[in-house]
């Protein structure tokens, strides 16, 4: 039960985090990944913000030999594998999120908008995974 | 450049990147949203919980946000067909992919994974090429 408090405190936080820079709205991200146009440089800041805090941090929750409230830190093995699953998955996730600007985090942390959107994508980002899903198994 | 926000950008994604600190300090857990959806609805093994504790708090933080400090919503200027496309692209190319932008951009990056490093080049060249094209050459609204 402490990992689950856990998990929502931390959740807690990043839902802060998306909202307080606005990372919820797509017109944002679009204005962010518009860099032809009327370029909006925040996401780099959000990024550059995230990046400089969580390395920080790191390089001291590292020098432990475990989690607080597990046995063993659960990290991805294959750092260096770039394989055509990495990149055709990436594409496909670029081209998705350049249509709209929602990418899974974000899209969440727009629920509080009161609009459809929002519902909308993520029933589709659903479908779209458990899509994926099928395409797997049957390769 | 008028609507640039760099200092609550940067608050924001600071408070994202604490909260990706955290979760590896307790858990052990990378901070990946994606895969967190996709495994969140896994109610059988009690071990994977703390996915759908995280999103709660993610989803109720947004909410209880906006209640006390609303916000302009987003114009959604783009129909509810592209809204559905994009929504199961996002979704199919993150599970592919193994990650989005917080998986690759921000955890991956910050561990500096070559694998993380190259995805999130590709994802956002691939954003950026796309809202080229749709907004100026194709001319999709706004």
């Amino acid at each position: 039960m402490t990992k689950n408090i856990s998990a929502l405190l931390c959740g807690i936080l990043f839902g802060l985090g998306l909202t307080i820079s606005q990372m919820n709205n797509p017109d944002k991200v679009l204005a962010f990944l518009d860099i032809f146009g009327d370029w909006d440089a925040s996401l780099a800041f959000v990024m550059g913000g995230a990046l400089i805090t969580l390395a920080t941090l790191q390089h001291f929750i590292f020098k432990r030999e475990r989690p607080i409230f597990e046995t063993q830190f659960h990290l991805p093995t294959k750092n260096n594998l770039i394989d055509k699953r990495l990149i055709l998955g990436a594409i496909i996730f670029g081209f998705g999120w350049g249509l709209i600007g929602f990418c899974p985090g974000a899209v969440l942390a727009a629920f509080g908008d009161g609009k459809i959107e929002p519902f909308i994508f993520t029933l589709a980002l659903g479908a779209g995974m458990m899509l994926f899903g099928w395409f797997d198994k049957a390769k | 450049m008028q609507n640039f926000t760099p200092y609550s950008a940067f608050l924001g994604g600071s408070l994202i990147g604490l909260s990706a600190a955290l979760l590896m300090y307790f858990n052990g857990r990378i901070a990946g949203i994606s895969g967190m959806i996709a495994g969140a609805f896994d109610f059988k093994n009690s071990e994977n919980r703390w996915r759908a504790f995280f999103l709660s708090g993610l989803i109720a933080t947004a909410i209880i946000f906006n209640v006390f400090a609303p916000h302009e919503p987003a114009s959604y200027s783009r129909s509810t067909l592209l809204l559905i496309i994009s929504g199961i692209l996002v979704g199919f190319g993150t599970r592919m992919g193994n990650g989005c932008t917080s998986g690759h951009a921000v955890c991956g990056m910050a561990r500096l994974s070559v694998r993380s490093i190259v995805a999130t080049l590709i994802f956002m060249g691939v954003a950026i090429l796309t809202v080229f094209i749709t907004r100026h050459l194709i001319g999709i609204s706004s």
